[in-house]
């Protein structure tokens, strides 16, 4: 039995080597500040490049709040855990990422550390920026840094003790952060290792569609089955989608590209942000990433094209009897929706038949509730599909019992639960995403009538 | 047969259930303010006020009024005693067609019931569902915050606000 005096000297020994493990974890140096390097001192093929880039992973949809400036930040990213703003990244010395050297760049989109070494919270999603090619992180950084420099300090977050220390971030990302970038599979051709190393870095796509776990890190087991954005349920968009008719490469890219499918219809709320931003980059790299989603996706099951089929024939020739179980929310469904849903009024102006609905298939509510409260709002100097939010002529009841009569009649899913509920919680937080969000909350319908910024 | 509340009074209504709400304050009601633009719920030219809300009328069926206080812009003043609102469009001289004024009014005034100081940006955002052809847009922003500051001073008349609170007979 070991001398009280020697025990306490393992004891001592332990702390001071769990202090050093946990100060190496923790501990992150400064880079040091350098001057704002000149904009005419980057390669102007670069900073194109990294337009394009900052497109494809959605910078401005966190960084830019509604009616701000561009890359100003302050855009509130509401959280399990509480609400972190985004910072300011625009070239401002003082407030944004003005003194910031590319080695200083290159470490926050890696490791999500900032420049002066403290650590950055996940909701900058660099645990896919990781797979970033340093290349591409250099044409970030030149982009970032030719833009207008916004004065506008850094908005504080709203997070609760502990989670309000930054080194905790350490110890998520020691548990969480996988290291090392992303490696081509030999296996596969050139456009699907193009279109993998943009779902999976870049365009960030897992970071709303994957499931999280308690710690707000994304289940690897569970890649792309369904996750949770601003009240927005994003999709299962592999083989466990719930959508009526099978997605397939084509689809996909004409939806990313242009908002909406005929077989689909639009992309609304997060997704209508991104849909947005892919209409602007190189075709190429949209039919890339579509590529690599079909083979997630995978190849559909007989049942699923039975069902696609079965919707298809529904869609020709709609049931005659209205369900006397749900005999309010049919006539609510007839008297306010049909007139636009099931006209064959030409899309995506019309509004698809909805047992084509992703929507009213999900697993539950949400999506469905926030289009009819707040229903889809026009691009702002485009032609684009609208439709009348429902929220100030329909109580929570109205709403409820509508849902559940198209989930009953549109869907082959068993009935949600929750629904008077989740129509409550989409009053509440659609009112807050319409007003910060810059938006758009809708997509263009042709988006080659824009010019490009 | 249903019974509609407008502007403070019980109408008995012989309609289908399905029928717009705008369709009835015209032709049964033969009340005109609100206007027929696209019947799509896209240009705001229908909007009228349900329990304090801006509602469009063309795409809300009757179904959905059960027990609820329609207010349209003749249930706000009248040519004699215009309310705050209408004074306020009058004297910026905000209509120039004058098919969209309506629709505007009744939008500006829920925004006003629920926000009495609202802000250039709150009312733009606010009035953005409403299309107008002309392009009074300035005059109608400066009407809005005109309205308010006479809704601030001057008192509303009781009528008016019995009816847009609801509580009229
Ligand atoms: C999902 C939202 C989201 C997206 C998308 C996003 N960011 Fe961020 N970013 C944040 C948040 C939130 C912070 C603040 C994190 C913190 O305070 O710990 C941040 C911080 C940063 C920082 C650190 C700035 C500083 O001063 O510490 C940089 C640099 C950055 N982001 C760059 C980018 C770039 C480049 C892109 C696009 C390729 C991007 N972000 C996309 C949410 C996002
Ligand atoms: C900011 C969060 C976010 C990001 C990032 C994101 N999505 Fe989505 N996505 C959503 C949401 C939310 C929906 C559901 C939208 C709706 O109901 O219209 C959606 C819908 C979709 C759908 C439609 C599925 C269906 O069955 O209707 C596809 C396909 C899709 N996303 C693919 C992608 C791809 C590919 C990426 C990456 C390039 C991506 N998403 C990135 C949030 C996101
Ligand atoms: C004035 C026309 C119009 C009316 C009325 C209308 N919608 Fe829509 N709706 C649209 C358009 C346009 C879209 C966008 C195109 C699309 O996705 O189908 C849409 C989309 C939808 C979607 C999403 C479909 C998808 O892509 O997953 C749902 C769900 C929906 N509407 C439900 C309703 C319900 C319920 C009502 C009645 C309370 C209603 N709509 C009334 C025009 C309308």
């Amino acid at each position: 039995m070991p001398k009280p005096r020697t025990t306490a000297g393992i004891i001592a020994a332990l702390l001071i080597g769990g202090a050093v493990a946990v100060f190496a974890v923790v501990w992150r140096p400064a880079i040091s500040a350098t001057e704002p390097p000149a904009p005419q001192s980057f390669d102007a093929n670069l900073v194109k490049r990294g337009r394009d880039l900052a497109a494809i992973g959605n910078c401005n949809d966190c960084h830019t709040v509604r009616g701000g400036k561009a890359f100003a930040g302050g855009l509130p990213v509401p959280t399990p855990f509480g609400t972190i703003y985004s910072s300011n990244i625009t070239p401002d010395p003082e407030t944004g990422i003005g003194r910031w050297s590319e080695a200083a760049f290159l470490r926050a989109m890696r490791s999500g550390v900032d420049r002066a070494g403290r650590h950055l919270y996940p909701t900058f999603p660099y645990d896919h920026f990781i797979n970033v090619s340093d290349e591409d992180d250099r044409a970030l950084y030149a982009f970032l840094m030719t833009r207008p420099a916004v004065h506008a300090p850094a908005h504080a977050n709203d997070l609760a003790f502990p989670l309000n220390q930054r080194f905790v971030v350490a110890g998520w990302k020691l548990l969480f952060l996988r290291h090392g970038t992303y490696q081509q599979d030999a296996a596969q051709g050139a456009e699907w290792n193009r279109g993998a190393y943009l779902v999976e870095g870049l365009a960030h796509c897992g970071a709303c569609h994957t499931p999280r776990n308690a710690l707000g890190a994304e289940r690897a087991s569970a890649s792309f089955s369904g996750g949770d954005v601003d009240n927005w349920h994003a999709y299962a968009i592999n083989a466990r989608s719930p959508a009526p008719v099978p997605w397939d490469t084509d689809a996909l890219f004409r939806y990313l590209r242009q908002g909406w499918h005929p077989d689909h219809g639009v992309a609304r709320g997060p997704m209508a942000e991104v849909v947005s931003n892919l209409s602007s980059v190189p075709e190429s790299d949209v039919h890339a990433i579509a590529a690599y989603m079909a083979s997630v996706f995978g190849p559909p099951t007989q049942d699923h094209l039975r069902q696609a089929s079965d919707v298809r024939a529904q869609i020709k020739s709609p049931p005659l009897e209205l369900s006397p179980t749900h005999a309010a929310g049919a006539s609510i469904y007839s008297a306010a929706c049909a007139s636009c849903h099931e006209t064959g009024r030409p899309l995506p102006y019309g509004g698809v038949n909805l047992g084509l609905s992703t929507a009213l298939s999900a697993p539950d509510p949400r999506n469905a509730a926030n289009i009819v409260l707040s229903g889809i709002r026009p691009v702002e100097g485009e032609r684009s599909p609208i439709m009348p939010g429902f929220a100030s002529s329909m109580t929570d009841q109205q709403v409820a019992a509508l849902l559940d009569y198209l989930r009953s009649r549109f869907s082959n899913q068993p009935p949600w639960n929750g629904v008077e509920k989740a129509v409550q919680d989409a009053r509440l937080t659609q009112t807050v995403f319409v007003q910060t969000s810059a938006g758009p909350q809708n997509a263009p319908a042709d988006p080659t009538q824009r010019d490009k910024p | 047969m249903m019974t509609l509340k407008v502007n403070g009074h019980d109408h008995q209504i012989d309609a289908d259930p399905d029928t717009p709400l705008l369709y009835v304050l015209r032709d049964d009601i033969k009340l005109n303010a609100a206007k027929f633009g696209c019947g799509l719920g896209q240009c705001g030219a229908c909007t009228v006020i349900v329990d304090g809300k801006a509602v469009l009328s063309c795409v809300t069926p009757l179904l959905l009024l059960e027990g609820k206080q329609v207010t349209t812009l003749e249930g706000l003043g009248t040519i004699d005693a215009p309310a705050p609102i209408q004074r306020a469009f009058m004297e910026e001289q905000a209509a120039q067609c004058g098919y969209c004024i309506a629709g505007m009014m009744m939008r500006a005034q829920a925004l006003l019931q629920k926000n009495p100081k609202p802000t250039d940006a709150q009312i733009r955002a606010e009035l953005e569902p409403h299309l107008c052809r002309c392009g009074t847009h300035m005059r109608i922003l400066r009407a809005v915050h005109r309205a308010a500051r006479l809704m601030d001073t001057a008192e509303l008349s009781s009528t008016t606000q019995a009816i847009v609170h609801g509580s009229a007979p």
